[in-house]
């Protein structure tokens, strides 16, 4: 019988090694999966790679991550937001290096490394800096830039509902990166406000079917970024 | 000299979307187009986070940090929206399915070369967000923006200086002066805002204005 669903995020968590490549779903707050982030921290791995959207904001989530001095390089589009002072400090002393990605080519890099396609070529960036050094190619007389797949060994996402054989549905604009770092993840990871039986999803409805996704684990009530900022809330 | 109030661009911008297109908003200016949509024309709203069909934004204390636009600001979904993840997001855009995007700039060039995310300055954070995907996707690329810089500077030039967003990807420059286009000769008036001169705008414009065609 299969069941993904774990106990606990820090269970969740438990074998995140030392120099993993970790993805982090969530767009701003949206889908950010705080508790997982949280229990990351508790768990002591560093020295790794994060691929996010963003940065975090605050002293919570990804940012506490990044504060916490775990994390030596960011593949992100846009790191720099609101109350966003955590990762700018790290950029600048040298402590945290950034590989800028645009926003597209980052989803597409994710989505090719999942689907088993090494690298593909794309018009973003195209006579830019972020295409400097890169090999580029003419198709019908237009140039395109050659971009890599991305995987990563772990993937720390946020859902509404899974059933245990880890198939997962979503919440409006939370839903952003999760499905497709859930397939570029050797280890996806999904925390969930509510865990269900098989059945208990409709089939038409599923998001991200369960192959995709190696554990679930139901946080009821999970907390939002904005939320936890303004309450001053600082982790750990 | 009266200008154009941001109001006043974005309704005159507003007025050159056709009924029926999907439409991407930038962050800033570029957003308040969406107010002033002439009656009877429907357009439907793509954020790149995730969601087409973004509507106004909710009543205060009823945002739901979960719908959100690119800018991160509580939105809404109207009747007939749709969520999708970011590749299909970027596969919109990248694709060719978007009919056109409004994006604010730092510098535009007389050949349609945008920056808009970033000045270079050494110790700046880099963020680049969607808009190289938007300028290389979407099908026309409309820049909205203050004809020149706080201080006075021309942000409508020959060359940019700025980092690059996108070569030769603008298609029409609304400001607070005048509509121009960019043509394969460089810039064309195409209407000076009320009470305008050709020569105001000419001595605002880093590079060569070509006159209305007529």
């Amino acid at each position: 019988m299969i069941n993904k669903q774990v106990a606990s995020a820090a269970q969740a968590v438990a074998d995140v090694f030392d120099g993993a490549t970790v993805m982090v779903g969530g767009f701003g707050e949206a889908g950010s999966p705080i508790e997982l982030i949280h229990a990351l921290i508790d768990q002591g791995a560093t020295d790794l790679t994060v691929v996010s959207n963003n940065t975090g904001s605050g002293e919570v989530g990804l940012a506490a991550l990044l504060k916490a001095g775990r994390v030596s390089k960011v593949v992100c589009s846009f790191p720099r937001t609101a109350n966003s002072t955590v990762f700018p400090d790290l950029y600048r002393s040298g402590k945290t290096t950034l590989e800028l990605v645009p926003q597209g080519t980052l989803a597409e890099r994710i989505r090719a490394g999942g689907a088993g396609i090494p690298a593909f070529y794309t018009p973003a960036a195209v006579g830019t800096p972020l295409a400097e050094g890169k090999e580029t190619r003419e198709f019908d007389g237009q140039e395109f830039v050659l971009e890599h797949g991305l995987k990563a060994d772990f993937a720390l996402i946020k859902g509404r509902m899974a059933d245990t054989f880890g198939n997962v549905i979503y919440n409006k604009t939370a839903r952003n990166f999760g499905p497709i770092m859930a397939m570029a993840a050797r280890v996806a990871i999904v925390q969930v406000e509510e865990v269900v039986e098989p059945g208990g999803i409709d089939p038409e409805v599923v998001v991200t079917p369960g192959l995709f996704v190696a554990r679930v684990v139901a946080v009821a009530n999970p907390s939002h970024e904005s939320e936890l900022v303004a309450a001053g809330v600082t982790y750990p | 000299m009266t200008v154009r109030t941001r109001e006043e661009m974005a309704q005159r911008l507003a007025l050159d979307i056709p009924n029926g297109s999907y439409v991407n908003l930038g962050i800033g200016i570029p957003e308040l187009v969406a107010r002033f949509v002439p009656e009877g024309r429907t357009l439907i709203y793509h954020t790149e986070n995730g969601l087409l069909g973004m509507g106004p934004s909710p009543e205060e204390d009823a945002g739901d940090p979960e719908l959100i636009n690119a800018g991160k600001r509580h939105v809404t979904a109207i009747p007939g929206a749709a969520y999708f993840h970011h590749a299909d997001s970027f596969a919109m855009i990248r694709g060719g399915h978007i009919d056109l995007c409004v994006l604010g700039a730092m510098q535009v060039s007389q050949h349609g070369d945008l920056a808009n995310w970033s000045t270079g300055e050494p110790g700046a954070i880099p963020a680049v967000g969607g808009a190289m995907d938007l300028v290389a996707g979407v099908k026309k690329v409309y820049v909205i923006t203050q004809h020149c810089t706080k201080d006075g500077e021309p942000k409508l030039v020959e060359r940019c200086t700025y980092p690059l967003t996108g070569r030769g990807v603008i298609d029409r420059i609304y400001t607070d002066l005048a509509v121009i286009d960019v043509t394969p000769g460089g810039f064309r008036l195409v209407e000076l805002s009320p009470g305008i001169e050709f020569d105001d705008v000419q001595q605002r414009t880093g590079a060569k204005l070509l006159p209305i065609h007529e």
